[in-house]
């Protein structure tokens, strides 16, 4: 959960009631929402639209057919030809991208303010008329290997994360990584994407935000004239996929040349449902901060700084998604430390906050930096944009992201506690370990005395 | 490339892109009593403050045998400074919601603070940011701890193709200038804590310092905060710099690798900050390979042929010659393949320069882009630090847009053929077949 919308400080300021109407919000009668949030500062704006579909809706055979679908979305469509959006974008002084997650794809275009109109309209045609041309099919795969290749084969972190998940994971589409085997893209075809294109990008699966040196009303008819037209279908019913409870550690080692090695702890953590009744999530993501939030943070002190067991050590955890959730420890020892010494050493630290709790200074620290993070993140519109999307897409209402910030400042260290001994389970825990080789298949010199 | 390099490149980009025209952008500047440059722009639409002080105190200023001092020592400042130890210093930072960064690059150390206005908190944090700036402790065990962190850090960066690739390419692009020394793991252990306290000394003082403030701040605040945190810091010497680089005699160097994926950077050193050769150059390579998804570059090596994911090229103009590159990854088969392409894309672009299409799509972009390139305060304080560091003109936004509008495809013609001779282009490739 990236943190939300400041209430003390700028609700202090006194804002009328208008102004707490926005973000403003609307839905097309083909299903499509429209969510328009007004940030008058710069002559900009974002346009995001935001596929409800990600690597996790793939089935066995075919991963990556949703990131790969994300690059056929530039390959053009009956009125704009093949890399005709990016020459459009960029004629307006746009720019543009895409990404794809394992619970969503999403596409986005910064412009002047005066240029919404244009992406809008380009945005609504590729949304039902994409050509999935065989031929442009036949080089882009080819691109998508290039990018697997180069953010994973050749990435000795990516690749132990990637098969961690693998193993964390069994049931759950979750295990599959988002860029796909690649194996499953050599035998990807046209045919699989277009497939998927015309399964799942209609309106009512999508919803598009904008943020910017823009007009509510007047984007409300621009979406009503370019996405109006556009007809909704049935979606296809998506089956629950529950991950079987785990029942024991699960370790992997993974190889690759490196010098340094990497530990990940994975502890299997619950997921924001219900804004309301759950804690649970709130407690973990003020715990994350408690551990790594800041340089004196109880990781970075006790193990990189009096300990040296660590050159770094951190931990990761997203308390909102659509699938399961995951906390991850991460850290690479220091020379002459091995990597059992870091498990032991990362261990102690969750002991310790089971056994002791924290502090109240602590727990105040974290607070006040949430707090003025809540006013930093107002310095980017495409951050703000991406907030409004992302937690539509973990299935949140965006109206809540205030009240979610409430929640978060009134966590207790007794709750914090609570879920330190709840969730740090070694049964639910899986650890994968990089195992780092010399490059030229060598013995590594003696020095190095980190392997484990 | 390693990350410092990339920092440089990234906010090099940042600055290459911005545009005039915003009228809005108002950039004070003065001198402060302590004899440092300062540069302001009042930014009231949020309550925060952004403060970033830059010395000319980068990796190019490394005395010789001494690679890697000049990071280390700016890594270091803020692990205990003044009355405060490491640790008090990042609880007091974080109990009031303040974030202090920077790092060095070639040619700048930054220190950079981000802090709400509001007085209470503002002025808590403007008074650690002083003490790391003025007196850092070194202390002796925490900076033996830091070098060995750094030292593996540097290991590791010697088993990645592409940080193996771009510290290739610094070298050989220079190799009789600073901006091709590297730090190596042996470098950095012979490092002591007397060679920080008298790089500290040298070079973090007033004459060779930049302030630059953004937000909610009036004029007259920021005279105070300005002299507030370099009162007691010696004037001092502005940074000497070493001669020009010399352009390198044109060559390829290959480096065996096992990665699935060849690197490949091909390039020479082009150009400084503030010459008038940057605008042909930027708008021409717009069209060669700085152009996002619409460059000849990814037409042709990415979407052609299906070589590569990223392929581009870039001026980045430094304090000296900066260098112009071209990269790209391939499958390690293919790497001949990609470099003739590229190649060939290059070579015929200086002979025949844009065509006038292209030539109105690229200022189309780099015109119209504009408002994208000042939108936050951050980007702001990025564009405004580096008009005071570089000693760019304070009207140098307001130019921007005519500068670029003013370019014919004969300048760019002329300017590629007078910073990218064939006869120097440097070859770098890692791990390819």
């Amino acid at each position: 959960m990236r943190h939300k919308y400041l209430l003390s400080v700028l609700l202090a300021a006194g804002l009328s009631s208008a102004a707490l109407a926005n973000p403003y919000e609307t839905t097309l009668k083909n299903g499509l929402r429209v969510i328009v949030k007004e940030d008058r500062r710069a002559p900009t704006a974002v346009q995001m639209v935001w596929y409800r579909i990600g690597s996790m809706d793939e089935v066995d055979g075919q991963s990556g057919v949703a990131h790969v679908l994300e690059h056929m979305m530039f390959k053009g469509t009956p009125s704009v030809g093949p890399g005709e959006f990016n020459k459009r974008v960029a004629a307006a002084g746009g720019k543009d991208n895409a990404f794809t997650s394992r619970d969503y794809t999403a596409y986005f275009q910064q412009i002047p303010k005066e240029k919404l109109e244009d992406v809008i309209q380009l945005e609504a045609d590729r949304m039902r008329h994409l050509n999935v041309d065989a031929k442009e099919f036949e080089q882009e795969i080819k691109v998508v290997m290039e990018e697997r290749r180069m953010r994973t084969d050749d990435n000795p972190q990516s690749k132990l994360f990637e098969q961690m998940n693998a193993v964390a994971f069994q049931a759950h589409p979750y295990r599959r990584p988002i860029i796909g085997w690649m194996n499953d893209l050599e035998t990807m075809t046209a045919a699989d994407a277009k497939a998927w294109y015309d399964t799942w990008y209609v309106p009512n699966n999508a919803y598009v935000v904008i943020t910017g040196d823009v007009d509510h009303q007047a984007v409300f008819a621009l979406a009503e004239k370019y996405y109006g037209p556009l007809e909704g279908r049935p979606l296809p019913i998506r089956r629950q996929q529950i991950e079987p409870k785990q029942e024991g550690t699960r370790r992997i080692t993974v190889k690759a040349p490196a010098e340094l090695p990497v530990l990940i702890m994975g502890y299997k953590a619950p997921i924001l449902r219900d804004v309301e009744k759950d804690s649970d999530p709130y407690a973990l993501e003020m715990l994350s901060a408690i551990l790594d939030g800041h340089d004196a943070a109880r990781f970075n002190k006790k193990l990189v700084r009096e300990d040296k067991v660590a050159l770094a050590a951190g931990i990761d955890y997203d308390s909102t998604a659509r699938g399961p959730g995951t906390l991850y420890l991460h850290a690479t020892p220091s020379e002459g430390k091995t990597v059992a010494d870091l498990e032991a050493a990362l261990r102690a630290e969750i002991v310790r906050v089971q056994q002791d709790g924290v502090s109240q200074a602590e727990l105040k620290r974290a607070k006040a930096q949430l707090i003025a993070s809540e006013v930093y993140k107002k310095d980017s519109m495409f951050g703000q944009t991406m907030e409004i999307g992302q937690i539509e897409s973990a299935g949140l209402p965006y109206r809540k992201l205030d009240r979610m910030l409430e929640k978060l400042q009134q966590v207790t260290a007794e709750q914090i506690q609570a879920v330190a001994k709840k969730y740090f389970n070694d049964d639910a825990l899986t650890v994968g370990v990089l195992d780092p080789q010399p490059l030229d298949g060598k013995p590594r010199r003696p020095a190095a005395a980190t392997r484990h | 490339m390693n990350t410092a390099m990339t920092r440089l490149i990234v906010a090099a980009f940042a600055f290459l892109l911005t545009q005039s025209a915003l009228a809005g952008i108002k950039i004070e500047h003065w001198v402060s009593s302590s004899g440092a440059r300062v540069y302001f722009v009042e930014s009231r639409v949020l309550p925060m403050l952004d403060v970033q002080v830059d010395f000319a105190a980068g990796s190019m200023f490394d005395p010789v045998g001494k690679a890697g001092l000049a990071a280390l020592t700016r890594a270091t400042l803020d692990n205990g400074a003044g009355k405060l130890d490491e640790t008090a210093i990042a609880e007091q930072l974080a109990d009031i919601g303040a974030n202090l960064g920077g790092s060095a690059d070639t040619d700048r150390a930054s220190v950079s603070l981000r802090t709400l206005s509001a007085r209470d908190k503002r002025d808590t944090a403007l008074a650690i940011l002083k003490d790391v700036l003025q007196a850092p402790h070194f202390d002796a065990a925490v900076f033996e701890r830091e070098k060995a962190r750094t030292i593996a850090g540097l290991k590791e960066a010697m088993t990645r193709p592409d940080s193996i690739a771009g510290k290739a390419f610094w070298a050989a692009l220079y190799p009789d200038h600073p901006y091709g020394r590297q730090a190596t793991p042996e470098s950095v252990a012979a490092l002591n804590r007397d060679d920080m306290a008298a790089f500290h000394a040298r070079y973090y003082n007033a004459a060779n310092a930049s302030i630059t403030l953004v937000g909610d701040l009036s004029r007259q605040e920021a005279e105070k905060i300005a002299d507030a945190i370099t009162a007691g810091m010696p004037k001092g010497q502005a940074a000497t710099l070493p001669g020009m680089p010399e352009q390198p005699k044109g060559g390829q160097t290959r480096i065996a690798h096992p990665a699935s994926q060849a690197h490949v950077y091909i390039g020479l050193p082009a150009i400084e900050r503030g010459n008038p050769d940057f605008f042909p150059l930027l708008v021409g390579n717009y069209t060669l390979g700085g152009g996002g998804f619409v460059s000849r570059l990814m037409k042709e090596v990415r979407d052609k042929r299906g070589y590569a994911y990223s392929v581009y090229s870039y001026f980045a103009p430094m304090r000296q010659t900066g260098p112009f590159q071209i990269g790209l990854q391939t499958k390690r088969s293919q790497a001949k393949d990609a470099i003739k392409v590229s190649r060939d894309i290059l070579d015929a672009f200086l002979k025949e320069g844009p065509t006038a299409e292209e030539l109105a799509a690229a200022k189309a972009n780099l015109i119209g882009s504009f408002p994208l390139r000042l939108d936050s305060n951050k980007k702001i304080l990025d564009n405004v630090a580096a008009i005071g560091f570089f000693d760019l003109p304070l009207d140098y936004l307001d130019q921007y847009q005519a500068k670029v509008q003013a370019v014919t495809a004969e300048d760019v013609k002329q300017a590629f053929a007078r910073r990218v001779r064939p006869e120097n282009l440097i070859t770098v490739t890692v791990a390819a077949d």
